[in-house]
């Protein structure tokens, strides 16, 4: 019998269990949900291009985009494709590759029994062949195209590259044209065996289930399967150094309004753990006080046209790497740029107004309730936070024990001229 | 077995849909205003529930209305529009947490209702018009969000598809307005137009959640008192004689966009729609349908190639992105799947595996509270009462010969292809 970790306030609960090959399985049952949602996921993302293979020594660089032409081709099974098992048994079946993490799922109202076999078992039973690699680089080409053409992909992507001289984050996850070119069977199979192992991966169902009979289901199935015993991954990343890549980049492209994006670069981002959820929360409490629409520079510059419903920001870190963006569609991207940073420096030089700092408290946590609504985000976001070692539950008992202090202390450490940058896109 | 507990009762003009269930940790109220498309109305609607969201007499700036919604556990507030047939459709959309699950036990959805009552009833004002200033600003914003649909190349491919295809009817008009009708719009107008929109609208309001349905009856008694007498429901006007076109226009893209629409003449009223939602999931709803294998899966031409359905509409509109050179290939392909599905060409397994597909989808939109909302709309727009469980059973009951038979039904209206220039060609 496992013990679930209760959440009182939430009225959720949590099962957990390590299964004996290392593989990380949870299990969130939601009551009056039809849906059963599960992801599947590997710590293992575009970041991941230079590591020591399985069973060998030396270190490996490996082509752009391999770890998500890898999500693609897993789908495909000697007998065809997996899609097809999944429709078949009701469900529907998706995949995602991001900078640190490669997730498959599948989300259903029926047989979530067999769905989740079908789940555990195609990530653990690959299959590529010549022929259907080289097929998959007209589709995955396809797709690198329709990215290219997407001016709010190009801006966001174009400030990561801005922030990063070194680090693999400034990578385009799908890789392009010429670097797929170069994946081939055997490099995926190398791929795959070095990070598809189960004490890299970690399962998670939410929904519709029976929190006993689901562990001992992946248990038996686990328990039927070999793999033999693997010591941590080797991966290695550049060293960064603390400044942006470059300043300013503008785009040219086909489109009638400009967007402006200005990037805040993380100093030492090697946070992991409960100093990674708090520094997280904290950022983003202080983006939220100076940027959020209750907030006067937002009237501001919503008034003065800088600014339209687009606009945004966030702060994210992970793995060696983190950033804020703030920004949006504008008439004058180089007035808001301007007007971005000198909030930010006034916010560091003369304090910030802290009379809705608990208002700001409050609509986080009333956003947290928001989202634990949603199975996808229960699952994807819990995931996340385990491969940082932090844990999603304990965000609202994070966020009530910030205090002033912790923002003002951040203000001084993270705003200094040199971590920023500024991407645009302009009408060619 | 009953999926949607929704009660209807008609209260002071409007129609409460109330819908319980404690799956959620917030309750999400939702105004639906709906009035038939056209012409002179289209850019004022959209642009009316921008302004709307701006203030109120008690929170009259932007800035102190999001600060009550911070206050109120950050409460999301956020309209938008959509067109459904010929109609024109208002929403205003609140999510509240439900304080049984706060430390901070305050009743917060009665503040919810009673705000965005104030958001729709006693907006901020400047004497018989709206305040000149955001009116001003709103104006910007709409040109700004008209503007941004020709920056994303698919939106874009989509709209100059129902254009083309909808010449002279009124679904070709933009859902967020015309541009060259934002600038003569004017404070007074604006507030002119808005008298008229909230006493002849058909308004719905829906609260969905954790709730105690009397005391919901009661909140809106309370806070929501207006007369209105709404006009009638655009119904499908006369039906168009199809002839088959092809338009294609240039830019400097890497990808080409081709978008194909077909007439249904079926719709969401009628006996076969549920036939035409399984022949639209065995064509191209979904990864295993006909356009995904055929065009993604075996020819390798593209990334995306779906079909989807305008249910109130009656068309049917496929979207795939592809290199210019294999235009012709492509459409060959998506014309022969389509033959196929005239002549019955698929088999009993494509059929029963979709209607599980299409059990799972709504199953699974119901599993959220703007989903939901938006399913049980559908009958209020086609002024049907079909309850959720006859939807799910009339999927369950289609036959391959019903589904030939809708097939039979749709007629290629028109191809539509924005050309790229660059590319790998």
């Amino acid at each position: 019998m496992t013990n679930p970790i209760r959440f009182e306030q939430l009225q959720e609960e949590l099962y957990h269990e390590k299964m004996d090959n290392g593989l990380e399985v949870y299990v969130l049952p939601k009551k009056g949900f039809n849906k059963t949602y599960a992801t599947f996921t590997t710590k293992y993302g575009s970041i991941d291009n230079r590591f020591v293979p399985l069973n060998k020594d030396e270190m490996v660089t490996v082509p752009d985009g391999i770890a998500h032409f890898l999500e693609h081709k897993l789908f495909e099974k000697e007998d065809g494709d997996v899609f097809q098992q999944f429709s078949k048994q009701g469900a529907s079946a998706n995949a995602f590759t991001s900078f640190t993490r490669t997730a498959y799922l599948f989300s259903s109202t029926s047989n979530v029994e067999k769905n989740l076999e079908t789940l555990i078992d195609f990530v653990q039973s690959p299959y590529f062949s010549e022929k259907t690699v080289e097929k998959e680089k007209g589709i995955i080409g396809q797709e690198i195209n329709m990215y290219d053409d997407n001016p709010d992909w190009r801006l966001y992507f174009g400030l990561i590259q801005n922030l990063y001289q070194q680090h693999p984050v400034r990578i385009d996850i799908a890789g392009t044209i010429d670097s797929i070119a170069k994946i081939t069977k055997d490099s995926l199979y190398e791929c795959y065996h070095t990070f598809y192992h189960p004490s890299n991966l970690l399962l998670f169902i939410v929904g519709a289930v029976e929190p006993e009979a689901i562990l001992k289901q992946v248990r038996e199935n686990q328990q039927k399967k070999e793999f033999t015993s693997q010591s941590e991954i080797k991966r290695e990343f550049p060293n960064e150094p603390n400044e942006v890549y470059k300043k300013i980049e503008k785009l040219s492209m086909n489109v009638q309004s400009s967007k402006c994006l200005v990037g805040l670069k993380a100093k030492n981002p090697n946070r992991t753990g409960k100093d990674l959820l708090k520094y997280e929360l904290s950022m983003n409490v202080l983006l939220d006080i100076l940027f959020s629409k209750s907030s006067q520079h937002y009237e501001k510059l919503y008034s003065e046209g800088l600014i339209d419903d687009t606009f945004s920001y966030d702060y994210t870190e992970e793995n060696g790497f983190g950033f804020a963006m703030i920004g949006g569609d504008t008439e004058d991207p180089d007035k808001l740029a301007e007007q971005i940073k000198s909030i930010l420096f006034k916010a560091k030089n003369e304090g910030v107004d802290f009379s809705n700092f608990e208002a700001a408290k409050n609509k986080k946590i009333g956003a947290f309730l928001r989202a634990v609504n949603s199975p996808e985000y229960i699952a994807n976001q819990f995931t996340r936070y385990a491969f940082n070692e932090m844990n999603l539950f304990d965000v609202v008992p994070t966020l009530e024990s910030l205090t002033q202090e912790d923002i003002t202390t951040i203000l001084n450490e993270a705003i200094e001229e040199e971590l920023f940058t500024v991407c645009q896109v302009v009408p060619k | 077995m009953t999926y949607i507990n929704e009660q209807l009762t008609e209260v002071n003009g409007l129609t409460l849909h109330t819908v319980t269930t404690s799956k959620f940790k917030t309750n999400t109220i939702v105004i639906k205003m709906l009035a038939p498309l056209n012409a002179q109305e289209v850019t004022y609607r959209a642009l009316l529930p921008y302004v709307l969201q701006r203030g109120t007499k008690t929170y009259p700036t932007s800035t102190s209305l999001r600060q009550h919604l911070d206050e109120l556990y950050g409460a999301t507030l956020n309209v938008d529009l959509a067109k459904k047939g010929d109609n024109h459709i208002i929403s205003l959309r609140m999510e509240i947490a439900n304080e049984k699950f706060l430390s901070d036990q305050s009743p917060l959805l009665e503040k919810g209702m009673k705000l965005l009552s104030e958001i729709l009833l006693e907006p901020v004002l400047d004497g018989e018009a709206f305040k000149e200033d955001i009116v001003v600003q709103e104006k910007r914003t709409l040109k700004q969000r008209i503007q941004s649909v020709y920056d994303d190349k698919m939106r874009y491919s989509n709209l100059r598809l129902v254009q083309e295809m909808c010449k002279g009817e009124s679904y070709a008009l933009h859902v967020n307005g015309e541009l060259e009708d934002v600038e003569n719009i004017s404070a007074a107008s604006l507030y002119d137009y808005y008298q008229k929109a909230v006493s002849t609208d058909k308004i719905d309001l829906y609260v969905v959640g954790d709730l105690n349905q009397e005391q919901v009856e009661g909140y809106v008694k309370q806070f929501f008192t207006f007369e209105n007498n709404h006009q009638p429901i655009a119904e499908e006007g006369s039906k168009k004689a199809v002839e088959e076109r092809e338009v294609i226009e240039e830019q400097d893209v890497k990808q080409g966009k081709l978008n194909i629409g077909y007439r249904t003449n079926s719709t969401f009223r009628d006996d076969d729609y549920y036939a035409l939602q399984v022949f639209n999931g065995i064509y191209g709803g979904f990864s295993h349908s006909k356009l995904f294998i055929n065009v993604r899966e075996k020819a390798s031409l593209a990334y995306y190639a779906a079909s989807r359905i305008e249910s109130h509409k009656g068309l049917l509109m496929i979207m795939s992105g592809i290199e210019v050179q294999n235009y012709e290939q492509a459409v060959s392909i998506i014309r022969e799947q389509m033959a196929a599905m005239k002549n019955g060409d698929f088999n009993d397994q494509d059929l029963e595996q979709t209607k599980a597909v299409i059990r799972n989808q709504l199953l699974e939109t119901i599993d959220t509270a703007y989903g939901l909302v938006e399913i049980v709309y559908h009958n209020v727009i086609a002024q049907i009462n079909r309850p959720f469980e006859d939807y799910l059973q009339g999927i369950e009951t289609v036959s391959k010969d019903d589904i030939v038979k809708v097939a039979q039904k749709l007629e290629l209206d028109t191809i539509y292809f924005l050309k790229g220039k660059g590319g790998n060609a």
